[in-house]
């Protein structure tokens, strides 16, 4: 593996982007402040002026424009990466997502591709009820996307690589309040294989399934839980669609004891459809229920001290392992 | 009845309007093979064969031909649901056709699709899409292609009026029009979306006119034309093609039929529908060719039998073909890699 440097979790997206960019003509980035301004979370900073407004394209504010225009370029031979601002964004463009995007391959009995990368931001931060939501579940639901959510500046640079190359459309979902973490990522082209998850720590007393910034606030828990000689396994997911089951299953196999840790609402949610595989496929082994710690049933509000309440925190999870190993 | 909106079009003179009796008659056939395949697909509906939706294409055939030969056969369409005219007059053999309306493997896009989504990529028709306004961006982004790489090809994008009143249309046009993309707008106006007709939905009763809001040229023209469908949308395709941004044309045209099977057509009366008759645009098509010395009734009926006898081995097609291996259920969701 080649030489390995400290970046943020920002400039290992961006670099796998230039990296896309230098190796295919056929790459563009389009969406709302990509060029000029740098990108709203800077991811792209640099970029216009390396490759110039023809590549790097600043769109009006319009997302269903935004992931259609991709998607009709993406099937014109195109790879367009689609920028939505932030995840709540989305919303406004769900039905070319799902009804275009996700559906021209199986739609049209496999005539046609529309390998259109969405990069999107999932996070929150006094920004209130519509600029703070974690919709991953939404997009996780459909077949024909790829869902990914890392968490790591490796995974970010590695997953989006593989999303470069991929034939599939991909919804690549960043947080926000992750593009400052550094870590350790190879200098040139990797990937990160989707579908793949990673344990992130070893551990024998607990499993915790997680992914994208609450892997952050697992290990942060689990550190102190070692202090105390409870040892828990992290599992990050990294890809949401597909699942990799099977290290989720061999992880509590061993641990005996599972707690689905996620920063979206409960019903319905991620944790939802984790929780049920996990009570099915690992009944036998399981000494304790599957314990789900998710973001509360409340439309996020404005307030610092209410919108802290509404996450899990490293607090709240070591309660809940505790609660589970009693 | 011609007007434009940014520019001046003067249609009467363009020189293309001189076509060849070869030509002519070649419309003839195309206009009847939809008529009658429509019709067929209309009886296999009621028999069971055929499921989901049917949106006929009846009265509007004269579009579809004169629009596809008014192209070169590299340009891309993107259409609305009411797509087996468009296919059809894109040379698409009728046999995977009617297979696909039947659910069949050897359909167009292996049964997978259906009435709303014929599509066959290696004739540059991609598809009929099912959500009002849905295709209008696809459709732009395939110009985006287009103009990013150089090629000398158009995307042509069909819809109903209905589909102007939707927020994609304006988002598609005016990034089409900000971008001066290689892309024709053709709204096929057949006086009702579903059963509601276009001054009860529309602020805007000429839907040509909401172009002017990109700047973008646009016309009105009689859609049960064919010549003149011929020779607008030659004149329009030209000029995207040569750089000039998107155009708009808007083809009057009245839907025989109901929106799709099943319609109790409360919205209209038998009366308004007869009144309608004479505009049929194979029936005036048949009669100019007449005047002209082009053709006589001998001539017509001839072209019918041959028609028929396509769309009558479409059909037997359709019936001996199998339906799609359970296996299928799994394939082509995602592209294996």
């Amino acid at each position: 593996m080649a030489d390995m440097i400290q970046v943020t979790y920002r400039d290992a997206l961006k670099e796998a982007m230039r990296e896309a960019m230098k190796r295919d003509e056929n790459v563009v980035i389009m969406g709302e402040e990509v060029g000029v301004w740098g990108g709203t979370y800077a991811v792209t900073r640099g970029l216009y002026d390396e490759f110039g407004g023809r590549r790097v394209i600043d769109t009006p504010i319009a997302e269903m424009g935004i992931i259609g225009v991709a998607t009709g370029a993406a099937m014109g031979g195109m790879k367009p990466i689609a920028e939505i601002m932030t995840i709540n964004f989305a919303l406004v463009a769900m039905d070319q997502i799902i009804n275009n995007t996700a559906k021209i391959h199986s739609m049209f009995g496999g005539t046609m591709r529309a390998p259109v990368v969405i990069r999107t931001a999932a996070g929150w931060g006094q920004l209130a009820a519509t600029h703070s939501q974690s919709f991953e579940a939404w997009f996780a639901h459909v077949p024909g996307l790829i869902v990914v959510m890392p968490s790591t500046p490796y995974d970010a640079k590695g997953l989006l690589t593989t999303a470069m190359y991929s034939q599939n459309p991909v919804v690549f979902i960043e947080h926000s309040r992750l593009y400052g973490e550094k870590g350790q990522v190879p200098q040139g082209e990797f990937r990160v294989p989707f579908g793949v998850a990673d344990v992130k720590r070893d551990g024998k007393d607990l499993t915790i399934v997680t992914y994208s910034r609450m892997v952050h606030v697992a290990l942060n828990a689990a550190n102190e839980l070692a202090k105390e000689n409870i040892n828990v396994e992290i599992v990050d997911l990294r890809s949401l669609r597909p699942i990799d089951w099977e290290t989720v299953y061999n992880s509590i196999r061993k641990t005996h004891r599972a707690l689905v840790l996620t920063e979206d609402w409960m019903t319905y949610g991620i944790s939802a459809e984790v929780a049920a595989r996990i009570g099915y496929e690992t009944f036998d082994y399981l000494d304790a229920p599957v314990e789900r710690l998710t973001q509360l049933e409340v439309p996020l509000p404005y307030a610092s001290n209410l919108e802290k309440l509404s996450f899990p925190d490293e607090a709240k999870v070591m309660q809940q392992v505790k609660a589970m190993l009693a | 009845m011609t007007t434009a909106v940014a520019k001046k079009v003067s249609v009467a003179t363009s020189p293309s309007l001189e076509i060849s009796r070869e030509t002519a008659l070649h419309w003839l056939e195309q206009m009847m093979l939809i008529r009658r395949f429509e019709e067929a697909a209309e009886y296999a509906y009621t028999q069971k064969k055929v499921g989901g939706f049917l949106h006929l294409y009846i009265g509007e055939e004269s579009i579809a031909v004169g629009a596809v030969a008014a192209m070169h056969p590299d340009d891309d369409i993107f259409t609305h649901y009411r797509d087996h005219g468009w296919v059809l007059a894109r040379g698409v053999d009728p046999k995977p056709a009617m297979a696909e309306l039947y659910g069949k493997a050897t359909g167009l896009v292996k049964g997978k699709g259906g009435s709303m989504h014929f599509a066959s990529v290696k004739h540059h028709m991609w598809g009929g899409y099912a959500i009002v306004g849905g295709h209008i961006p696809l459709a732009a982004g395939m110009a985006f292609s287009h103009q990013y790489l150089k090629r000398d090809r158009i995307a042509f994008c069909v819809m109903g009026e209905g589909a102007t009143n939707i927020g994609m249309f304006h988002e598609a046009l005016n990034m089409a029009a900000l971008w001066k993309l290689p892309v024709v707008f053709l709204i096929e106006n057949n006086m009702f979306g579903m059963g509601t007709a276009v001054d009860r939905a529309s602020a805007v009763a000429n839907i040509y006119e909401k172009a002017s809001a990109y700047r973008m040229p646009a016309t009105r023209i009689d859609g049960n034309d064919i010549e003149l469908v011929y020779t607008t949308i030659q004149e329009y395709v030209n000029r995207a093609r040569s750089g000039e941004g998107p155009q708009m044309v808007e083809a009057m045209t009245y839907r025989f039929k109901g929106h799709s099977m099943g319609d109790p057509q409360r919205y209209r009366t038998k009366e308004e529908v007869e009144n309608r008759r004479p505009d049929d645009p194979l029936n005036r098509w048949e009669k100019k060719l007449i005047e002209r010395g082009w053709a006589d009734d001998a001539l017509i009926k001839e072209t019918f039998t041959r028609v028929d006898k396509q769309v009558a081995e479409a059909v037997q097609f359709a019936e001996d073909s199998p339906f799609p291996d359970p296996s299928e259920l799994y394939t082509d969701i995602l592209v294996e890699e």
